[in-house]
């Protein structure tokens, strides 16, 4: 049969070479060979063995904070021995399967995966008669309410997740600030005089209800309320000379070049304190939205659609930096609702 | 005190006690003050401004002006900025670290090798802080942490959380601003330095002042720093420092490229021999 006869006959455009011969491994003609692999073998499964008790004598002996090579020894050792172990019985189970299991190559043809006619048309036959005899598409009242009970059992899905938690009650416009409450800064709570802050500098501040106590001694926020509250209270405090402002509005809502901006990225929330003074610009590490603070906080680059809001801020009698009222534009993530009026 | 007694009606009388108790309280009030930044002793020794004088016409007025001025561009920018008011601080850690003399322009000076020896850096602070009152260079009560607490370090930590890692990484590393500046890494950096760039705020950074953040929150933080950098990386290599995008790329292409590799490497070899 010539070559061009072979190709007509399977309608291949290239003949089937067949399976290659077999070719045997080291272990199958070798019986000294074969002994080693299976030394081989279980060395490592033996290893692995001690690696792993290893790890259980290293949990107990090692202090915790010991350090070992510029890392903690505790960890070194834990990660390693039951690395190592993992690795030993994966190299094992490897080496057995590759030189002593058996090793005779298998063929399998392939074959259309579609059912055949008969199979079809019987399925087909017994979903009709199912129909006709259930009177499904004949009993509409059954069916229709049927399908009702099944579709209010969704309800309870719906009215169960309310006990996720209250819808967020009041706008995110609302935060601690108020009237006369005193800007302070961050950590250590000090109150701040105009004097304080020299020009280019930046304060991290925060109102000073956080640092206050209530008559019997307790602080009026603690715990998530008080991380809730401070997520969106937080201010930076910058100074610019006067003659840099460029917005009356914005330079009127400060003292002498000292504004006050929320500290929190009006496109989604993450804390921005980059300022760099030379620029008068404020940049989020998050996504690159960068404010001018000498221009209202006005975006100058990056996916931030508002500009950073700014808190009014004024002295009071003793002269300490104080807050003229809440903000008046929402801080924190913008979200759609906010544009719509 | 008979001759103080008999002239205690003296029409004078009330003018001399009124300027005596003046004297007095000014006396008091200039011993027992809180010093300000701005005394500097450096710019009182005429000998050392004069040196410093001669060293900054050479290094320094070309861009500086002669007189430490600045110059201005015709286009509207500055050239080298003016120097008066900058302070002994400013000089000690621009050039201290190297950042001046300027190599090039550029959107930032880099910490580079250190040109002046401290002597002259020396005279040079006193030359620009004779100029105008600005920060001196600070003393060892901002960065000697020989005997900071683990509850000032804590607390070093918290200031350079709320203050610091917005633009240098919560380790000190450094991170990328706009426009080609970035925020450099803090490590290996000398204490005084530290104090001097929140005193001064060098470049793009902003200025913390004592009032704000006191010599004390400033000792701590800068003993936070020390802390951080010399404690051993117990989470294994630290990769830089710079946060999980390093570890990602790391975990992806060594770790899962390294197992690929290895499947292939096993499906591949495989040794044969031909039976007899």
């Amino acid at each position: 049969m010539s070559e061009r006869e072979v190709e007509r006959h399977t309608g291949d455009p290239v003949s089937d070479p067949g399976l290659a011969e077999h070719e045997f491994r080291p272990t199958d003609v070798d019986e000294a060979a074969e002994k080693r692999a299976e030394r081989q073998i279980s060395t490592l499964f033996g290893l692995s063995a001690l690696l792993t008790l290893g790890f259980c004598v290293a949990y107990f002996a090692i202090p915790e904070y010991d350090s070992f090579a510029g890392t903690n020894a505790l960890n070194l050792a834990l990660g390693s021995t039951l690395g190592l172990a993992l690795l030993f019985i994966g190299m094992g189970a490897i080496q057995w399967s590759k030189t002593l299991m058996d090793d005779h190559e298998i063929v399998e043809m392939r074959h259309g995966s579609a059912s055949s006619e008969q199979d079809k048309t019987e399925a087909l036959a017994a979903f009709e008669q199912g129909a006709a005899e259930s009177g499904f598409g004949r009993r509409k009242m059954i069916r229709n309410s049927l399908l009702t009970s099944l579709g209010v059992l969704g309800l309870p899905a719906v009215v169960l997740l309310r006990d996720l938690g209250p819808l967020p009650g009041g706008l995110p416009t609302q935060t601690v600030w108020a009237k006369g409450v005193r800007v302070v800064v961050d950590v250590s709570g000090e109150p701040l005089r105009l004097g304080d802050i020299e020009f280019g500098q930046l304060v991290n501040a925060q109102p000073e209800l956080f640092y206050e106590t209530d008559d019997q001694g307790q602080p009026l926020f603690e715990g998530s309320a008080l991380l809730n509250a401070k997520a969106k209270a937080a201010v930076v405090l910058v100074r610019m000379l006067p003659d840099d402002l460029v917005n009356p509005e914005s330079a009127a809502m400060g003292i002498d070049g000292v504004l006050c901006f929320s500290k929190i990225c009006p496109h989604l929330g993450c804390p921005i304190s980059l300022w760099e003074q030379q620029t008068r610009n404020l940049l989020c590490p998050c996504h690159q939205s960068t404010f001018d603070l000498s221009d209202g906080g006005r975006v100058v680059f990056g996916p931030a659609k508002r500009s950073v809001p700014q808190l009014e801020i004024g002295l009071d009698e003793q002269g300490y930096l104080i807050a003229m009222g809440d903000f008046d534009v929402p801080i924190g993530p913008s979200f759609p609702e906010m544009y719509q009026d | 005190m008979r001759a103080l007694s008999t002239r205690r009606r003296h029409p004078l009388a009330g003018v001399v006690v009124l300027l005596l108790g003046l004297v007095i309280v000014g006396g008091l009030y200039a011993t027992l003050a809180p010093r300000s930044a701005d005394a500097d002793d450096l710019a009182d020794d005429e000998d050392l401004v004069a040196a410093g004088r001669e060293l900054f016409l050479v290094g320094c007025a070309s861009c500086h002006g002669q007189n430490a001025q600045g110059i201005l561009q015709t286009a509207g920018g500055q050239y080298g900025p003016s120097l008066i008011g900058v302070g002994a601080a400013a000089v000690d850690f621009q050039v201290g670290t190297g950042r001046m003399p300027l190599a090039q322009n550029g959107p930032q000076a880099p910490r580079k090798e250190v040109i002046y020896s401290p002597e002259d850096i020396r005279a040079l602070a006193a030359y620009v802080a004779s100029l105008a009152p600005g920060p001196a260079i600070p003393g060892p009560e901002y960065y000697d942490t020989s005997e900071v607490t683990e509850d000032e370090i804590v607390e070093g930590g918290e200031f350079f959380r709320t203050n610091c890692t917005a633009c240098h990484n919560s380790v000190g590393i450094g991170g990328a601003l706009g426009g080609g500046r970035y925020a450099p890494t803090l490590e290996g950096v000398e204490g005084v330095y530290f104090a001097e760039a929140m005193l001064t705020g060098p470049q793009s950074m902003p200025v913390f002042s004592d009032e704000v953040i006191t010599p004390e929150d400033k000792r701590n933080i800068v003993a936070y720093l020390e802390e951080i950098q010399t404690q051993p990386a117990n989470g294994g290599l630290r990769l830089g420092g710079v946060g999980p995008v390093a570890e990602g790329l790391v975990g992806w292409v060594v770790g899962i490229g390294g197992l690929v590799l290895a499947a292939l490497w096993i499906t591949k070899h495989s040794m044969r021999v031909r039976k007899q």
